[in-house]
């Protein structure tokens, strides 16, 4: 087990009998995840991929005792996906889902707050485990069950650190994707914090990107609190101020959230940064060894 | 989604907030109807284009009543260089004619998203009328920043607070909690990512006008904003990335001359970054994205083929959703259509890459093949300028 979620961890899926949820639950079941259940508001009694699909995830809770649920809802009805989860109990909830409104996210960031529910996401690839736990959308080949920690705000830039740490020998303890938006549950801070007190983790890569101040917290807070070594990306040297690359969080406004400014402070909090992100994996495997 | 400052005053007028009366002016033809319905002094006549600092740029004078139809006519069709246009600047094909106010005092305000604080915050100033991140440097006392809760929204300790800084007298100050009140509405309902009213005036008759709006729309909201939706303005956006978008593109025009088509916005960035770090600069950002079609990825080969200033094209993709043969499919299908003259270097791994490969291989097409991001960057920046 490293963080979050391991061999033992049950998963229900919000939106399982739509063609994403339906697509990716069958991914996640031939990874070996114990995925229990779905729900489809209306579609409770039926059958999918050989599990029981649910008309809410209250009930889908106390059918099944799963503790997370993976959100692969439409944007327009993903937040109140989110709360119904949050109030049914989920320990934590996985929102794949791009494109909610911000409005709507700082509504339900405000909301999780009265609950015991942590958020991963929106706007992003999931949590995995590797060879124990994948709920979401990477693949899971890739990955090699190892002792690094990986936090990302990207998908496919993820990947690319991951296979860096499965070619290095390394591995991976825990990879989660944060999500891309401007508004997200679990910060940088909140998965350092765990990483920090997993005894699975030896080290920690963080990708960042353009936009916000979330690995300027991060840094602060590795100064203070973490011991571990932390390889850090930032994505987006090369963007242009103003414009929204991609992501909706990924956007320079005015001199606020450049990548040279992440840099620096991360730099400045002892942080192992790297240009190049071709070069984490053989960078973390140089440090480790030391 | 930007809207135009003519926009943004339409809105704010159905929330009840004071602005200058006002005509859209396009020829001057409709600058001298403007001149029979503008009844004051003086106007002020404002270019209609999506960048900031036209002020000083020349996009905003000032002028006698008896002026005003000269004064449109010679705004209307230049090209307007401001602080924040690229080097053509852009074209003035509409101006805003208003009435000019008499200023009492000049205020900022503005509602954004606050992601630092993951709510909606209010931004004042008693200098309105100034570059504000100036003043942030400056005199950073002078800019008030209050967050609102959102459980608990707006209440009117905050308006007092907002009030008590600002100095307002007290004959003022109720006219400004209501103004307020319907800014954050407006904010709310129309789900706005910004609304900067710099500057927001007291005139010297004591009412509040928004002199000056700039108002921003969240992109994910617009599904639920048609209204709003409907407003855009396509001609002030670059024209590739429409004709992208339209193909359900994520795409965003850059100055250099390396093509590139990458899936995943991280990785994007990451590739430009690479490019750069290898001496050379990307043409564009280009994501794919995960449930991408053949058809989709063949329009986006055709838009980069068409660019004839593009020295290479770099293709990255780590495929995890997305199929490396999908992929090959696509630039096939492009190819029937349009020449390879440049280098292209391709980096395609994850999901069916053998197939992928083999399909390239099998229609003859002159790939350079890379197994890593490090490589395909190299080649890409090595070769770029060779032709093929």
């Amino acid at each position: 087990m490293s963080i979050l979620v391991d061999e033992n961890t049950k998963v229900i899926c919000q939106g399982l009998t739509g063609q994403q949820g339906r697509f990716h639950a069958q991914q996640m079941l031939a990874y070996g995840t114990q995925l229990v259940g779905g729900v489809t508001p209306g579609k409770g009694g039926q059958v999918q991929l050989g599990l029981p699909i649910f008309d809410t995830v209250l009930e889908a809770k106390q059918q099944t005792q799963a503790t997370v649920s993976i959100i692969y809802v439409p944007a327009a009805f993903a937040a109140d996906a989110i709360m119904e989860a949050a109030f049914a109990g989920m320990a934590l909830i996985v929102c794949i889902t791009e494109g909610i409104p911000t409005q709507d996210m700082i509504h339900v960031k405000a909301v999780l707050a009265h609950t015991q529910a942590r958020l991963i996401g929106p706007n992003c690839p999931g949590i995995i485990t590797p060879t124990a736990c994948k709920i979401g959308i990477m693949p899971g080949h890739i990955h090699l069950a190892g002792r690094v920690g990986v936090i990302s705000r990207s998908g496919t830039l993820t990947y690319e650190a991951v296979a860096q740490l499965t070619a290095t020998g390394l591995g991976q303890s825990t990879c989660i994707g944060i999500g891309g938006d401007a508004i997200i549950g679990m910060d940088f801070v909140d998965c350092l914090a765990l990483f920090e007190a997993d005894e699975k983790t030896d080290g920690i890569i963080m990708i960042g990107e353009i936009g916000g101040d979330a690995e300027e917290k991060a840094a602060s807070f590795i100064q203070a609190h973490v011991s571990k070594p932390v390889v850090a990306f930032i994505a987006g040297s090369s963007a242009p101020e103003g414009k929204r690359m991609g992501h909706a969080g990924a956007i320079i406004s005015g001199t606020a959230g450049t990548a040279a400014s992440k840099f620096k402070a991360l730099q400045q909090a002892g942080v192992h940064i790297e240009y190049n992100p071709t070069l984490l994996g053989q960078r973390m495997l140089t440090i480790l060894a030391e | 989604m930007n809207l135009h400052e003519y926009q943004a005053k339409e809105i704010l007028q159905q929330y009840s907030i004071g602005v200058p009366q006002g005509v859209l002016v396009h020829n001057p033809e409709e600058a001298m109807l403007a001149s029979k319905t503008l009844q004051s002094d003086r106007v002020v006549v404002k270019a209609q284009v999506h960048a900031g600092g036209r002020g000083k740029a020349g996009g905003v004078k000032l002028c006698k009543h008896a002026q005003l139809v000269e004064t449109a006519a010679a705004m209307l069709g230049i090209h307007l260089h401001t602080a924040q246009t690229d080097q053509a600047g852009k074209l003035v094909r509409q101006v805003w004619v208003e009435e000019a106010v008499n200023i009492a005092h000049e205020y900022y305000l503005a509602i954004l998203l606050d992601r630092s604080q993951h709510c909606i915050s209010f931004m004042l100033s008693t200098q309105g009328g100034t570059d504000i991140e100036e003043i942030a440097k400056t005199s950073p006392q002078d800019i008030l920043q209050l967050a609102i809760h959102p459980s608990a929204g707006l209440q009117a300790w905050h308006i007092r607070q907002m009030a008590f800084f600002l100095q307002l007298e007290k004959q003022h100050q109720r006219q400004f909690s209501t103004l307020v009140r319907q800014l954050y509405q407006a904010f709310c309902q129309t789900d706005a990512s910004m609304l900067e009213l710099n500057p927001l005036v007291r005139t010297q008759e004591g009412q509040f006008i928004a002199l000056d709006a700039k108002f921003s729309i969240d992109d994910n909201a617009l599904y639920r904003q048609k209204v709003i939706a409907d407003m855009r303005d396509f001609a002030e956006e670059d024209a590739l990335e429409v004709k992208a978008a339209q193909y359900g593109l994520n795409y965003i025009s850059l100055d250099g001359d390396i093509g590139c088509m990458v899936n995943g916005a991280g990785l994007a960035m990451a590739t430009m970054d690479m490019i750069h770090l290898k001496g050379s600069r990307p043409a564009n950002f280009l994501d794919v994205g995960g449930g991408v079609s053949q058809d989709t990825v063949a329009h986006g080969f055709r838009l980069l083929l068409e660019q004839n200033h593009l020295k290479a094209i770099l293709v990255n993709i780590f495929g995890g959703i997305v199929r490396c043969d999908l992929i090959a499919l696509g630039l096939i299908e492009a190819l029937k259509t349009h020449d390879l003259h440049i280098p292209l270097v391709m980096r395609l791994v994850g999901t069916h890459e053998k197939e992928g490969r083999q399909l390239i291989e099998d229609a003859g097409l002159a790939v350079l093949w890379a197994h890593d991001l490090d490589e395909a960057a190299q080649l890409a920046v090595a070769t770029h300028g060779e032709s093929s």
